[in-house]
């Protein structure tokens, strides 16, 4: 019995040194390999000044969980020169050769799903920053995919709710850029339009990297439409509401955007978007609001002074890190299924006010703000360029139902 | 489709098509004369749009920017052809054509370190801005100034290649160098100064084109293609028919946008395949330009 006894407290000791020095070991590795995100963005290329701003934000999102967490994060940024391909060798290079614990990133509806495959596919987290729907779908989404942008249901259909219901006719006049995104944000114009009983009276689709789009206007013109659906991204927004401005559609007709882009009106001048109503994540106002959005800008404002605020794709790069950190915090490792299981139950406030993974398809339930591109004349600087019409609020009955995507509710 | 429509859409082409004709009538230019195929063009066509925004930047006027593009822009030409191009002279076609590709993607990059690689700004002048109505139509104010320019330029080449003496020389060294060489001519700075031609003529196109597409590292990528589609359609080195076919191309892609948007970029290589196949060495193509 003694024996068996001392036997018992050796072990017990045995087992308790053991578990202490193993401990001791996880302790000093953590201090010394930091978490690394891994960011692929289209650094080059159209979409390159939304790219950028994404790496500036995602940053503040990593100094953020620095300041009081004794494991460091790490941001890795790679360019996926917006072509899928690209985005898959560097994503797969980012998890063999770089040992990132979490991917987030991609510009792109079709980068973001070959992203996703490769990250699923190695059993790593990735949360999406581009608007998509199929990602969300049952076909291509896996416990790994978290998605934290907008999708092309929820921001079309806000802003079809908003622009159908004050127009001042019925006719609906489509631009789109021939490729997934601009599908996805039509499918969302359609239902809407179907629902208020608007009348579709032209669709133009643009081939994708149109330089110029011209040669489409006298077809979308003759048509006579009240309003102008226009859907594509990046550079082709600035140069297409330019030239729009230069044959006079904006005096024929409201031109609307599912998205429109701070970050183009500041780089290209004002005057082509005067007047443009779209969709949004966020604009930097909110701070007024949110005590989330005055952290981020202040962090934007500090860290990037000639940077002026961030923009709203930017916001979502910080978002996007916000989020998985959030996530790794609340499960205290940095385990997959365990930051899963955190990130699916957790409610978060990464900058501008509660949100939450919807538990089937890990959608970020969230608002969508409908914007308008103030004139010249009224901005008092700058960075005052847009005017908050109208917030949809964070509600999954924006969403697509989980069994409509395919999942087992 | 409605008269002023079908008007509205052809001006349309024709402005479309004014920056296909400049693109490649510098590169037909160069081909025509000195059998080089300049796979940098377009880069310099991008060259061309940064010199003019960053002069626009610091002078605030759009009329001195198509003044030092062509000089600064087509003295890096020149640059180019005295140092890089002109050893590979006699050593088949293939080799300048290497050189030229290679030298693109080194400009190209260096503009992306050196400006970045988000392009920027640059609005159209104020003095053309906005629409005039032509009684069937409004437009753009820009675009008409854009083909006009592009007649301006075209006759003031034509003058330099037809009526000046050394347009005599150029031409005739284009038809046998030797002859010209036997006669006394420096051979060697005639194709300098062609080449610094072509390359200019690509630099003002860039900078014409910038207040319509902006400017950005890549721009000058598709360029290239759209130059090689016009070159070939037209007739390799062919100074008409980069004209006639760079408007042929602009009208095509303007009027296929109406009738079936979706294969608008298609409707240019469709016209080339065509043009092809029923004339194998372009409209206005010479025999054996290439033998």
């Amino acid at each position: 019995m003694a024996v068996k006894l001392s036997r018992r407290k050796l072990l017990a000791t045995a087992g308790a040194a053991a578990a202490m020095s193993s401990f001791k070991i996880n302790v000093a590795r953590s201090q010394e390999t930091p978490i690394k995100i891994g960011f692929p963005v289209p650094i080059s290329g159209p979409y390159g000044t939304e790219a950028n701003d994404q790496v500036r934000c995602a940053q503040l999102a990593i100094d953020w969980f620095n300041q009081e967490s004794p494991r460091k994060a790490e941001l890795v940024v790679r360019d996926d020169k917006l072509d899928p391909g690209e985005a898959a060798t560097r994503t797969l290079e980012l998890i063999e050769s770089d040992k990132v614990d979490f991917i987030c990133g991609s510009l792109s509806a079709s980068v973001q799903l070959s992203v996703n495959q490769v990250a699923s596919k190695r059993g790593v987290i990735y949360n999406s920053i581009s608007q998509s729907d199929s990602i969300n779908e049952a076909s291509d989404f896996t416990k790994y995919t978290f998605h934290e942008a907008l999708n092309p249901h929820m921001t079309a259909g806000a802003v079809a709710r908003y622009v159908f219901g004050q127009a001042k006719g019925k006719k609906v006049a489509y631009l789109i850029a021939d490729y997934a995104y601009g599908h996805e944000m039509q499918r969302g114009f359609r239902r809407v339009a179907s629902e208020m009983g608007m009348e579709e009276v032209a669709e133009v689709r643009h081939p994708l990297g149109t330089t110029d789009y011209s040669a489409f206007f006298p077809r979308i013109q003759a048509a006579r439409p009240d309003i102008l659906l226009v859907v594509n991204f990046g550079r082709d927004q600035l140069n297409t509401l330019k030239q729009a401005t230069d044959f006079g559609l904006k005096e024929q007709m409201q031109i609307v955007y599912p998205v429109l882009l701070d970050t183009q009106r500041i780089a290209g001048g004002f005057d082509p978007f005067e007047g443009v109503i779209g969709g949004a994540n966020y604009y930097w106002t909110l701070e007024d609001e949110f005590e989330s959005a005055k952290r981020l800008n202040d962090a934007y404002r500090a860290k990037y002074p000639d940077q002026g605020v961030p923009s709203a794709y930017g916001a979502l790069g910080y978002a996007g890190v916000y989020g998985i950190l959030k996530g790794v915090k609340e499960a205290g490792s940095t385990k997959t299924d365990e930051v899963i299981a955190a990130m699916e139950s957790m409610k978060y406030d990464a900058y501008k006010g509660e949100q939450y993974f919807r538990k089937c398809d890990h959608q970020a339930v969230q608002s969508v703000l409908i914007i308008k591109a103030k004139p010249e004349s009224e901005m008092r600087n700058q960075w005052d360029i847009f005017e908050i019409l109208d917030t949809q609020p964070a509600d999954e009955k924006f969403l697509r139902t989980c069994e409509e995507l395919g999942h087992k509710a | 489709m409605t008269l002023d429509l079908f008007l509205l859409q052809l001006f349309t082409g024709l402005a479309l098509g004014s920056i296909y004709v400049l693109v490649a009538l510098g590169l037909s230019l160069i081909f025509g004369l000195l059998t080089i195929v300049n796979f940098a063009h377009g880069q310099f066509f991008m060259l061309g749009a940064y010199v003019g925004a960053f002069t626009l930047g610091f002078t605030g006027n759009f009329w001195l920017s198509l003044i030092v593009v062509p000089i600064v822009v087509g003295g890096i030409g020149m640059l180019c052809e005295r140092f890089l191009v002109r050893p590979l002279y006699g050593r088949g076609i293939d080799y300048p054509l290497l050189l030229t590709y290679g030298l693109g993607l080194i400009l190209l990059e260096l503009v992306r370190i050196i400006a970045g690689t988000q392009g920027v700004p640059f609005n159209t002048p104020r003095l053309l801005a906005g629409a005039v109505d032509l009684h069937f139509f409004f437009f753009p104010k820009y675009r008409l100034f854009l083909i006009f320019a592009t007649a301006v330029i075209l006759l003031a080449l034509w003058i330099l290649l037809e009526k000046t003496s050394y347009g005599l020389i150029i031409r005739a060294g284009a038809r046998d160098q030797e002859i010209v060489q036997v006669l006394g001519v420096d051979i060697g700075r005639v194709w300098l100064i062609v080449f610094g031609i072509g390359v200019a003529i690509a630099g003002i196109a860039g900078v014409l084109a910038a207040p319509i597409r902006g400017v950005f590292p890549e721009m000058g990528v598709p360029v290239l293609v759209e130059a090689f589609v016009v070159t070939v359609v037209g007739g390799m080195g062919s100074l008409l028919g980069a004209v006639i076919a760079g408007l042929l191309v602009g009208v095509t892609f303007s009027f296929t946008s109406f009738f079936y948007p979706e294969m608008a970029t298609l409707s240019m290589f469709v016209l080339m395949a065509l043009v092809l196949v029923f004339r194998p060495r372009g409209l206005f193509g010479r025999a054996g330009v290439l033998g």
